[in-house]
């Protein structure tokens, strides 16, 4: 079936039948329990996210052989939880991009139109869900890589607050930014992962010792009397007419359900990618210095170590990684240090306090997710601007470290693509999220809408 | 034109702490190569580092011991660079905000009192291990990410033999405050030089030659001589000095140019994100204030006033913390400190080198040597016989009041054995005894080795000698 979507880089068959075994003996033996809330359960992983055992590759050439020799901590989580973890899932290189399209194997394609890009940087996540090849996965978001490949195929994609669920395993794009979250097919399921894979981790200095809410029990509430922000700045020029359209009915719906709407103002929105895409490259370069080929993964030899690197690297990474590398590099160097990355740091800072303020005054935020929905293979390869536009709406909430999920909201007509609505709230406040989300999903038919699937292949 | 030189030190030291800096393997010399790592210390992708609480407690108390200021907030940074041995291809160190500010260094050199400013002592890590053979290369890993301790001097020494000094005083005290082993053929202390001249009354800074990684001592003595030779002959000669990096080669005793200013490194600081920024408690730093100890030059002037021990015998005290504990142990209710001293650095040194034994390995007990010091005191040995109970206890741990019973060692000082000894001496002896008579002083030490000799080196020497030139001057 994955032929059509290649959502997955690798499947252990094996494995996940031993894993199914084991999972029905267990119930047979002891029925269910809450303290086993995904036993026997399919769960994929994003290929960025380390599983004793089984391939880390990140999409990378660079890693494309390399196993993984321990569990990441959410991976832990997810086994003691009962799971099946049986696959690896497609990905921009290193987390980098917005379409799939940056894996050194290929792109995943949408469920929902094979010729159109799935998002990304976690496509594989949010397709294998939509194409019911797994009932949830994990993916990462670094600026909206969890959320935007879930508007634009169509499912739940909840990004945590910074330092709420475990970086522990996860290969760091910028790791100021990354957080672990999942993909799936409905708000109720979000809530279970995230009881799951949150928590403090002794072995991840920026995670918060804080306790975990039980976050099934928000979506018991209503949203009646809460306030939500409409930020004016998320309305963006160039914003596709149906996207607009929807997130303006789906607005309506809220307040439908009982929600107080006002409209407030992020006035630093705009220098949004500018900060983030510094932020984000800097700490990239300095991250992705280990992959040097000298103690494991791909290697092309060379007379001294610096050949070494050059030609590991050279040929080892894709084109946008390296242009990351390079960016990032040169907004570190010195003399560049302060008119760049620490312009940047006080710039998120103004960032961060724009949510801080606004969250003063409302419980939320609603935005659209994504400004389009699902463009063509291929259609912004050749100018990475429009492509770092793409994430215009998600990544001032990695900058502030803020909470956000996306929740299907509508769909275009012709071609039948989705839509999807993100809600942002301030940190740690994922049960607003949920309770919000779920409401909205209670009252829409949204989520129930499926592709139907061609097993014959692209 | 007269030239003086100004040096500064970086010295570098690992800390002594059961694990490495970010990950729980073992923080241990040798062991075969690449056994001591984990996915944290090899830098896989996905793993994040966590610090040593007792690396941190280390790098504070080391700035209590050096009179250093302590921040109100510190964290880590990324120092950016490429080489093998470099397992994340960046060295996670203390950038702008170090765990310890300005503080300073008293010691003894040239018979003066010095004292030379510590611009910061920083947190970091070690470094793998590169070795080449004939066609590959190598990194040992077991070393990486052991904690490492970089203490910055202001440049204030003006001489070789002052940084000798400084270098030694420095040693010592980390070595008192049981911060490392400081053990030099186990690599625990490296240092970058670094050497500016001037001429002599010019307030500017030379250009600043700096020599890196130095791991001995007598090395770094060298290569300061050699360099500030090499400056002040370039000056001499109406030359100019560049700020550049060279190496020290030992076996040709030179150093050579490694790299200018112009081709130094871009190390491309940021703050280390996987590590939150840090404001340590004053409870914190005053748990830790607990553990600050004697510095040694204070130790070493307390020797001289307390004990009267004179300045070298101090000295060598002083740099062995754990015989100078011995030693206070020892001479605690002593009435003759310097013969607890004598013997400690004469008898029990021999002995320990000789069976290479460390003080806890010692059956004998300090208040052993007290005891001896004691029977020769009041006369109830002599010193040659203490010679032999100080060995007997050595090897035994029993007392020495005990091994004088056991082997009937007690001084002879009865005067009735004392003359049968020395009349018969004197009737084997009449060549000797003429010669004495006749003025040779001697032979009168001839005769008393014989009567020693006859006592098995029991008789009291003093009263031998009394008696013998009474019965032979006067028969």
């Amino acid at each position: 079936m994955d032929k059509s979507i290649h959502a997955f880089l690798s499947i252990n068959k094996q494995g996940v039948l031993d894993q199914a075994e084991k999972a029905d003996r267990e119930i047979a033996e002891k029925g269910l329990s809450a303290d086993r809330p995904l036993l026997g359960i399919p769960i994929a992983i994003k290929d960025v996210l380390a599983e004793k055992g089984a391939p880390l590759t990140c999409g990378s050439r660079l890693l494309r052989d390399f196993v993984s020799p321990y569990d990441a901590t959410v991976v832990t989580q997810l086994k003691n939880a009962g799971a099946l973890t049986f696959g690896r899932l497609n990905m921009d290189e290193f987390a980098m991009g917005s379409s799939t399209e940056n894996s050194s194997v290929g792109p995943t394609c949408n469920p929902w139109d094979y010729s159109r890009i799935p998002g990304g940087s976690s496509g594989g996540s949010a397709a294998s869900v939509v194409a019911d090849e797994c009932i949830a996965s994990l993916g990462s978001d670094t600026g909206g890589s969890i959320r935007q490949p879930a508007s634009l195929c169509g499912c739940v994609g909840l990004k945590p607050t910074y330092g709420r669920v475990s970086r522990y395993g996860l290969v760091a794009f910028a790791s100021s930014l990354d957080q672990v979250g999942c993909n799936t097919k409905t708000v109720s399921d979000a809530a279970t992962m995230l009881g799951v894979i949150s928590g403090y981790d002794k072995r991840d200095s920026t995670s918060v010792p804080r306790s975990v809410p039980e976050y099934s029990a928000a979506l018991q509430s209503s949203i009646k009397g809460m306030k939500i922000g409409l930020p004016k700045e998320y309305f963006v020029e160039g914003m596709q007419p149906e996207v607009a359209s929807s997130i303006r009915q789906a607005v309506e719906k809220l307040e439908e359900l009982g929600a107080e709407i006002v409209e407030v103002s992020l006035p630093h929105t705009e220098y949004a990618v500018a900060c983030y895409y510094i932020i984000a490259t800097a700490e990239a370069s300095t991250n992705l210095a280990r992959f040097d080929g000298i103690r494991y993964g791909y290697r092309v030899d060379g007379k001294n170590p610096f050949e070494l690197y050059c030609a590991t690297r050279g040929s080892g990474f894709g084109e946008e990684v390296k242009r990351r590398i390079i960016l990032g590099t040169y907004v570190l160097s010195s003399g560049y240090y302060d008119a760049y990355y620490l312009k940047a740091q006080k710039v998120r800072s103004l960032i961060a306090g724009d949510f801080t303020k606004v969250f003063e005054t409302v419980d939320a935020l609603v935005t659209p997710t994504s400004p389009t929905t699902a463009w063509k293979l291929g259609e912004k390869m050749d100018d990475p601007l429009q492509m770092y536009l793409s994430d215009v709406c998600t990544l001032s909430s990695n900058l502030a470290g803020n909470c956000g999920i996306s929740i299907p909201c509508g769909f275009t007509d012709n071609p039948t693509l989705p839509i999807g609505l993100q809600l942002l709230g301030p940190p740690f406040s994922e049960e607003t999220l949920l309770k919000i989300a779920g409401d909205f999903e209670q009252a829409t038919d949204w989520h129930c809408r499926k592709p139907v699937i061609n097993n014959a292949g692209a | 034109m007269e030239y003086e030189i100004v040096i500064g030190l970086e010295t570098h030291v690992q800390l002594k702490t059961r694990s490495k800096m970010w990950c729980g393997c073992v923080n241990q010399f040798g062991g075969e190569p690449n056994t001591h790592v984990c996915p944290v210390c090899l830098g896989f992708p996905g793993v994040l580092p966590v610090a040593n609480e007792e690396a941190l407690r280390l790098t504070v108390l080391t700035g209590m011991l050096l009179n250093c200021g302590l921040p109100k907030r510190a964290k880590f940074d990324r120092k950016n660079y490429f080489y093998p041995d470099a397992s994340k291809n960046y060295q996670i160190t203390q950038y702008d905000l170090p765990s310890t500010l300005k503080g300073c260094v008293e010691f003894e050199s040239e018979n003066k009192t010095c004292r030379v400013g510590i611009t910061r002592a920083h947190l970091e890590e070690d470094v793998g291990k590169s070795s080449h053979f004939d066609r590959v290369s190598g990194v040992d890993f077991n070393r990486a990410g052991v904690p490492l301790l970089e203490i910055v001097s202001e440049p204030e020494i003006t001489s070789v033999q002052m940084a000798s000094d400084y270098l030694n005083e420095l040693k010592t005290i980390l070595i008192y405050g049981g911060i490392s082993d400081c053990d030099m053929e186990k690599g625990m202390v490296r240092c970058d030089l670094n050497l500016s001249t001037r001429p002599v009354g010019q307030k500017e800074l030379g250009k600043k030659v700096e020599i890196k990684n130095m791991n001995s001592f007598s090395g770094a003595r060298k290569a300061l001589t050699y360099e500030m030779n090499r400056q002040i002959k370039v000056l001499r000669n109406g030359g100019a000095l560049i700020q550049e990096t060279r190496r020290w080669d030992d076996a040709e005793g030179m150093t050579h140019s490694m790299r200018s200013k112009e081709m130094a490194h871009d190390y491309r600081y940021l703050p280390e994100p996987d590590l939150m920024p840090f404001e340590p408690e004053t409870a914190w730093y005053d748990s830790i204030r607990e553990s600050v100890v004697e510095l040694p030059l204070a130790r070493k002037r307390r020797y001289m006033k307390d004990y009267g021990l004179p300045p070298k015998d101090t000295e060598t005290l002083v740099s062995n913390p754990s015989l100078a504990g011995y030693f206070e142990k020892a001479a605690e209710h002593s009435k003759k400190p310097k013969a607890v001293a004598n013997l400690i650095l004469n008898n029990l040194r021999a002995c320990m080198s000789e069976s290479n034994h460390s003080v806890d390995d010692l059956k004998i007990q300090p208040t052993h040597i007290h005891e001896l010091v004691q029977l020769v005191d009041s006369g109830k040995i002599n010193s040659r016989i203490a010679q032999e109970v100080f060995n007997a206890v050595y090897e035994s741990g029993k007392s020495p009041q005990g091994i004088v019973e056991e082997k009937g060692l007690a001084q002879v000082s009865d005067s009735s054995t004392i003359d049968a000894f020395c009349d018969e001496v004197i009737k084997a002896n009449p060549k000797s005894v003429e010669d004495f008579q006749a003025g040779k002083q001697n032979a009168l030490n001839f005769l008393k080795g014989q009567v020693m000799r006859l006592s098995k080196g029991k008789a009291n020497p003093a009263l031998v000698g009394q008696v013998l030139e009474k019965r032979i001057l006067n028969p």
